[in-house]
């Protein structure tokens, strides 16, 4: 089986936000809540660089040790899932994620935040596949159908890249050795304790 | 030293040839493997005579003479890297920085979110450590810990009577608003504290019992009580406070109990007020600790109002280590107050409590009280002597 990860090329990432809007239509994601977004660092300034971030579906993930139900488990593809009928919405994860992934319908309402949502590498949740209860629960899971993260897919630089670890850092090592500079995988070292040379 | 003279003399006269070539016929036909510089440019001031007849020499040393058309390059030309990246540190080594530091990598964001503009929050390392090591050992430490003391020390004292046995006489210690609040944020801390326990323990200890369904279903429940009990728990804290702090107020006498053992060791009984030195520990363990353990929890109540999410995770470590010191000091009181000692739970139960228990652990108290109550029952006028 594959190792699922994302990497993110922040010299070919233009901000467009396309895989924000691919992400947020896909699974109708509820307002409010974005399981994909582009920060942009040094806005304006030289070095000012866009990284789409989401989750990154970590090895040792922080969300699933911590979680005080046991309502993470990770998939033979190594994909980091949760079980929304298991969640009780108590925040822990988001306090352990590095990458600000989890997040919750509802804010304020005395702690009761509604059930945690995440980005899931389009691969749904523990209910049947592309089943109505797993599509409005967790969105659409295109994985089920042997296709990869509708972001990546969607991107038009090819700035975002989901499959298999290795491939896509092998894609990542040519493109860098070919145009000579790169700077790195983004969530990298913090996600996978692992960096691929820039 | 002669071939190499030789050598660069032939090369010269071989690269002169296209560089007439141009400056007769202006753009180049084929482009020069170096990149080009000043000449030929557009031909900006065609015809015109450049300063120097000397052919320039490019940089670098061809040693080889080269062919009258420049070859395809055969390693590719290497662009350089846009500019504003040059010496950046790449994304792996801010990562490592940002983490040794504590530091997090933030930028700004499109989407109407601000707290999404955190792009990696390396603390969240150190929060996932508190919570599944430290915690997990201060809380394990202290509540297990002190039950063993309770039980250790129930062995060898056992049940503390009052010497003298009861009186059967009793005289009034709490009244009923005392005790309906002193009972409200018992029962309070008793499921908030059960139900805060439960997100740290209740996994290794309760979930492989009754199964994944059945745990969401408690921690649900233990959850909603936790967010919504947190409110009259607050308020008997103020009740509470209001009610007891001026006989909580330390004073000489509580040195004098604490250094007679407070009669749990030796066996004399240090004369005390109101409350004795331990009780005034209490008071100002569940106020003092109970404020704080409020204003950190309402803090998490309602995420993003009052602090971002390194205020939250600070909140969490001290609302968590200070709950389970609270818990573990509420176990020693719950024992004092109802097994460890005969009489003790009358107080908070009745409110009425026997006279001899009053006398050996309150003695000042009892005087106190007995004074007031003859002063009540004589009116101002009337004298003690009787006959004349």
């Amino acid at each position: 089986m594959a190792r699922m990860k994302f990497l993110c090329d922040s010299d070919r990432c233009i901000e467009c936000n396309a895989c924000v809007t691919a992400c947020k239509n896909e699974h109708e994601v509820p307002w409010g809540i974005n399981r994909r977004r582009v920060v942009t660092i040094n806005d304006g300034k030289p070095g000012e660089r866009s990284i789409s971030m989401a989750c990154m579906h970590c090895t040792d993930a922080p969300c699933a040790a911590v979680c005080p139900v046991s309502c993470f488990y990770t998939t033979a593809d190594a994909i980091v899932l949760h079980d929304k009928d298991l969640c009780i919405g108590c925040g822990y994860c988001f306090y352990a994620c590095p990458f600000g992934a989890p997040q919750y319908p509802r804010v304020g309402n005395f702690g009761g935040r509604g059930k945690m949502d995440k980005c899931t590498y389009c691969a749904g949740g523990p209910q049947q596949d592309n089943s109505p209860a797993e599509y409005i629960q967790y969105g659409a899971n295109r994985i089920a159908e042997g296709k990869l993260p509708l972001c990546a897919e969607m991107c038009s630089t090819k700035a975002l890249l989901a499959g298999d670890g290795e491939m896509i850092a092998a894609i990542y090592k040519e493109r860098v050795q070919r145009r000579g500079y790169g700077s790195g995988a983004w969530g990298w070292r913090t996600a996978y304790r692992e960096t691929v040379p820039a | 030293m002669k071939p190499v003279i030789l050598g660069a003399a032939l090369a010269l006269a071989l690269l002169a040839g296209p560089v007439a070539a141009q400056q007769a016929g202006g753009a180049p036909e084929v482009q020069a493997p170096v990149p080009e510089v000043g000449a030929g440019r557009g031909g900006v001031g065609a015809g015109q005579v450049p300063a120097t007849t000397e052919p320039q020499r490019p940089t670098g040393q061809p040693a080889a003479p080269q062919p009258a058309v420049a070859p395809r390059p055969a390693a590719p030309i290497i662009a350089p890297a846009p500019l504003g990246d040059r010496g950046q540190p790449d994304a792996a080594e801010l990562e490592l920085q940002a983490a040794l530091r504590g530091e997090r990598i933030a930028g700004r964001i499109s989407i109407p979110d601000p707290k999404a503009a955190n792009l990696i929050q390396p603390e969240g390392r150190d929060w996932r450590a508190f919570h599944n090591r430290t915690l997990a050992w201060i809380g394990g430490i202290a509540v297990l810990g002190m039950l063993g003391i309770l039980a250790l020390f129930y062995l060898i004292r056992g049940r503390i009577r009052p010497e003298e046995g009861m009186s059967g006489v009793t005289i009034p210690r709490f009244t009923l608003l005392e005790r309906a609040n002193h009972w409200m944020v018992a029962s309070c801390f008793i499921i908030l504290g059960l139900s805060g326990l439960n997100l740290t323990f209740g996994r290794h200890l309760l979930l492989p019992l009754i199964g994944p369904e059945g745990f969401t279903a408690v921690s649900m429940a233990g959850k909603i009580a936790h967010n919504y009990l947190a409110f009259p728990f607050t308020l008997g804290l103020v009740v509470m406070l209001l009610l007891w702090v001026r006989d909580n107020i330390p004073n000489r006498l509580d040195l004098d109990w604490l250094r007679a053992g407070g009669g749990f060791i030796g066996r004399g009984h240090p004369k005390s007020g109101r409350f004795n030195a331990g009780q005034k520990l209490v008071f100002w363990i569940t106020v003092l600790g109970g404020a704080l353990v409020a204003a950190s929890g309402y803090v998490l109540i309602f995420p993003f109002t009052v602090v971002d999410i390194a205020g939250q995770q600070s909140a969490h470590m001290i609302h968590g280590v200070l709950a389970v010191l609270m818990v573990a000091a509420m176990l020693a009181h719950i024992y004092i107050g109802s097994l460890g000692m005969v009489g003790a739970f009358d107080a908070m139960g009745s409110g009425q409590v026997d006279v001899n228990w009053a006398r050996e652990h309150h003695a000042l108290w009892v005087e106190q009280e007995l004074a007031r109550t003859r002063q009540a029952a004589a009116p101002g006028g009337a004298r003690a002597a009787g006959a004349d």
